[in-house]
């Protein structure tokens, strides 16, 4: 122990060699320790060094008055090995070079106990070479050696990784324009119905123009009309369909009894009122043509197109097919494409046919599709998409004989999202949903073998699957920050705007691509559904005139199957200290009894307008109420996430309807010193 | 009674109904009703109608929106015994707007939202009385 302390006392080996002569040799030697007793003559301190080179111990030859080269191992000095940096060896050498110059006229005295001015070699011979010529020729040898070595191996290894590259490179290209030319297949002609040709009359101008036609756009476009009367709004879309609502995608629609469910795009919400997936029918929108001139104004879509450009001066934009439009006021809610591994981008075609990027209504009906023909399905990702499709397919798995296979890196599902007990505790709900979750799973290759998908993770586990499902997260779409000299934030991704959704003075983003200043909780970009309406209806708001902040705090849920359900607002991320507060559950704890009770089957209602709600499934048997212990039962209760002590984020577990006081707590932003006080205002025992 | 237990940085607290019976003594911020930051229910601070409310649905905002408007602003604002009985035209041209548009406006369901559009303006029984005319007029 003695010498332990020792060590620690040494601050390092430059202070070491800031010491004159003897003052190098110290607080090393005693780091090895075994060798103190043999250290002790002068002419046996020296410095231990990391490799091994400190034979001289014993030999005495130091005494010869001239610098050796000292090679070799062993010696009196064992190489443990537990060498210090190599800054050290540096070092030396540096002051070997100058020292030598300097002491070599004081005599051995002064050569001895500088043992840096011991020449540095890398040699592995043993010691004993007979003159300084000779030793000089083979030191410059070796070291040439080496150096032709190093090189020749560094460029053939970039010789390598070029060849690589350029193969990779040639075989995206390749796909690309097989995909490209391959007919994109009669989408206009599918488009709306009130479109009557496959090219409708564009407006030169419009006083309204949103880039995007999903929930920001739509929730964006109803707020113009509230309150600028008579406004006229183009959205311009580049999915063939009208704008329609996400989350069902996920949730409802897997769990609806309707064999058409994939035509008609209609949920069941469980007070079994029917509504469809589309915000509005085709009669609401205005045609296109017909925009400048209908007599209150109106909403336009055009379907299957693409901005592509952005002139910002100039205040117009010009579509993938040529046409130009000029604006007034633009919003930019463009959204973002679902990620790919990059494991599964390498791979061949044959994987990427095998393989759905979930995010739209055709990558729905795809799957739906696809599940009711293939034995086993994998899902990636262990996120909000990935759980939910999960658990969707897993329910079919019970009724169909489909195998589903869950695979993400982290440990548990919703393991960025959920703290760890919680998140164990909905991974052990999804398995019993029928999913085969396998945790802490990364993907390191894909390739097809007979007719079925083998994906090799990085621990050597391999899966054997018929078809991929990637959720692995949304990549925001920002190609038109380039033309319209915009800012894309480095950190979170997506277009910067400032608190009011503005990025120039017209133009504004809201939706997923929006990365924005939220007040309260800082710059953020979130990608939930119910922000998209929030911060749509904003920026509709800001486009009107209205120079509100982002101020209403957007909220978020998630089901997964029928014990499983939460609502959350905030930062909820699993990184921050939080602090939950759980009662005891009992059966009438579940989404689908709050839904009941409420007799609206509409989860926020309040929140927003209709939205779409959760459809637990047929009533298994819920878990009866019982003594928590060792694994307990997180039946209900609500999580605080804090940030320097200040509830920054909550999740309401299994309880509904409090979202009010959910969303005052965070707005206050108070630091509370007892949260199980909070906790109390949310009466968690009640239903 | 309640217990606690520490996981790493998580805290996790069991409480029973007994625990949580007392009274909360956390403080919340007194919220200013004239604020304008926040979202505003249907009727605004100064008495006007907030035609951007999320319950009002597409009402304001679709094809038959600037008939719904001056319908509604004419029934909010109007001072007659029989409250809205001046605005008969207004909702006259309302209907007939919404029936050119039937699946947006489901005629079934057309009556009842102006009855619940009424009922959330006022709480009175008058306007029930009032919209059961309006069906009558139709």
């Amino acid at each position: 122990m003695g010498v332990e302390s020792s060590r620690r006392r040494r601050p390092g080996p430059e202070a070491d060699e800031r010491l004159p002569g003897g003052g190098c040799v110290t607080g090393r030697r005693r780091r090895s320790g075994r060798n103190m007793a043999a250290a002790a003559p002068p002419q046996r301190r020296r410095r231990r060094r990391a490799g091994a080179r400190e034979g001289v111990g014993g030999r005495g030859q130091w005494g010869a008055g001239r610098p050796r080269v000292r090679r070799g191992g062993g010696g009196g000095r064992s190489g443990s090995g537990r060498g210090e940096a190599g800054g050290a060896m540096l070092c030396c050498r540096l002051a070997a070079l100058g020292a030598r110059r300097r002491l070599r006229p004081l005599g051995p005295a002064a050569v001895l106990q500088c043992h840096h001015l011991r020449y540095p070699s890398r040699s592995l011979m043993s010691s004993g070479v007979p003159g300084k010529a000779g030793s000089n020729l083979l030191f410059y040898l070796i070291v040439g050696g080496t150096v032709t070595g190093a090189g020749a191996y560094v460029y053939k290894t970039l010789r390598e990784n070029k060849e690589r590259f350029t193969s990779r490179v040639t075989t995206i290209t390749a796909r690309s324009q097989e995909n490209a030319s391959s007919p994109s297949g009669g989408k206009l002609s599918n488009m709306l119905p009130a479109a009557p040709e496959a090219h409708p009359e564009v407006p030169s101008h419009v006083p309204f123009l949103l880039i995007g036609g999903g929930t920001a756009a739509f929730a964006a476009a109803r707020s113009i009309r509230a309150r600028d009367p008579g406004a006229r709004v183009l959205i311009v879309s580049e999915d063939p369909a009208l704008p329609y609502m996400r989350p069902p995608l996920s949730k409802e629609l897997w769990f609806s009894d309707d064999p058409n469910v994939t035509e008609t795009l209609r949920f069941k919400q469980w007070n079994g009122k029917e509504r469809s997936i589309y915000f509005q029918p085709p009669s609401f929108y205005v045609p296109a043509r017909d925009l400048p001139f209908v007599e209150n104004g109106g909403v336009a879509v055009l379907c299957g197109k693409k901005v592509v450009h952005m002139d910002v001066r100039g205040n117009m934009v010009k579509l993938s097919d040529g046409t130009q439009i000029s604006y007034d006021k633009c919003l930019i809610a463009t959204g973002g494409s679902p990620r790919n591994l990059p494991a599964i981008e390498r791979a061949g075609k044959d994987v990427q046919q095998r393989l759905t990027l979930f995010r739209k209504v055709e990558d729905f009906k795809s799957l739906e599709k696809i599940s009711r023909q293939v034995k086993s399905i994998t899902v990636i990702g262990g996120g909000f998409l990935g759980s939910e499709l999960a658990c969707a397919l897993g329910r079919r798995a019970r009724t169909r004989g489909l195998e589903v296979i869950q695979l993400f890196p982290e440990n548990g599902n919703m393991g960025k999202v959920l703290p760890e007990y919680l998140s164990n505790w909905t991974t052990e709900k999804v398995r019993r949903e029928g999913v085969n979750v396998m945790p802490n799973a990364v993907v390191k290759s894909v390739s097809v073998s007979g007719n079925r998908l083998m994906i090799k993770l990085k621990d050597g586990r391999k899966v054997e699957t018929d078809h991929i499902v990637a959720a692995v997260g949304l990549e925001p779409n920002v190609e038109l920050a380039k033309s319209a000299g915009l800012e894309v934030d480095s950190d979170f991704g997506g277009f910067r705007v400032n608190a009011e959704l503005q990025a120039r003075s017209n133009i504004w983003v809201a939706g997923d691509a929006a990365c924005f200043y939220d007040i309260k909780l800082g710059r953020r970009r979130v990608e939930h559904h119910d922000h998209a309406v929030v911060s749509g209806r904003l920026a509709g708001e800001n486009m009107t005139g209205a120079a509100k902040p982002y101020w209403h705090q957007s909220m978020f849920w998630s089901d997964l199957g029928p014990d499983v359900g939460y609502e959350a607002i905030g930062l909820v991320d699993s990184t921050l200290p939080t602090v939950g507060v759980f009662a005891k559950a009992t059966a009438k704890d579940t989404p689908k009894s709050a839904t009941e009770q409420s007799g609206t089957g509409i989860r926020s209602e309040s929140e927003t307008e209709a939205e779409a709600s959760e459809v637990p499934t047929s009533p298994s048997a819920s878990p009866m109420p019982h003594v928590p212990k060792q694994g307990e039962d997180y039946g209900k209760g609500v999580v605080f996430y804090l940030r320097d002590k200040v509830v920054v984020g909550i999740v309401l577990w299994n309880i509904f309807n409090r979202m009010p006081i959910a969303r005052k707590i965070i707005k206050d932003g108070e630091e509370h010193a007892d949260l199980n006080e909070v906790a109390k205002l949310f009466n968690i025992h009640e239903d | 009674m309640s217990y606690c237990r520490q996981e790493g940085k998580d805290k996790i607290i069991f409480v029973t109904k007994e625990d949580h019976e007392t009274p909360s003594s956390a403080e919340l911020v007194a919220d200013d009703p004239d604020d304008p930051y926040e979202e505003q229910g249907l009727i605004l601070p100064n008495g006007d109608i907030n035609w951007n409310c999320p319950c009002l649905g597409g009402m304001a905002s679709g094809p038959c929106g600037e008939q719904f408007k001056s319908a509604f602003s004419c029934f909010h604002y109007s001072t007659e015994e029989i409250k809205g009985s001046d605005c008969v035209d207004q909702f006259r041209a309302m209907q007939e707007c919404m029936q050119k548009y039937p699946d947006l406006y489901p005629q079934e369901d057309e009556n009842e939202e102006k009855e619940k559009s009424s009922k959330d303006l006022e709480d009175t029984p008058v306007e029930a009385s009032f919209a059961k005319e309006e069906k009558g007029s139709s």
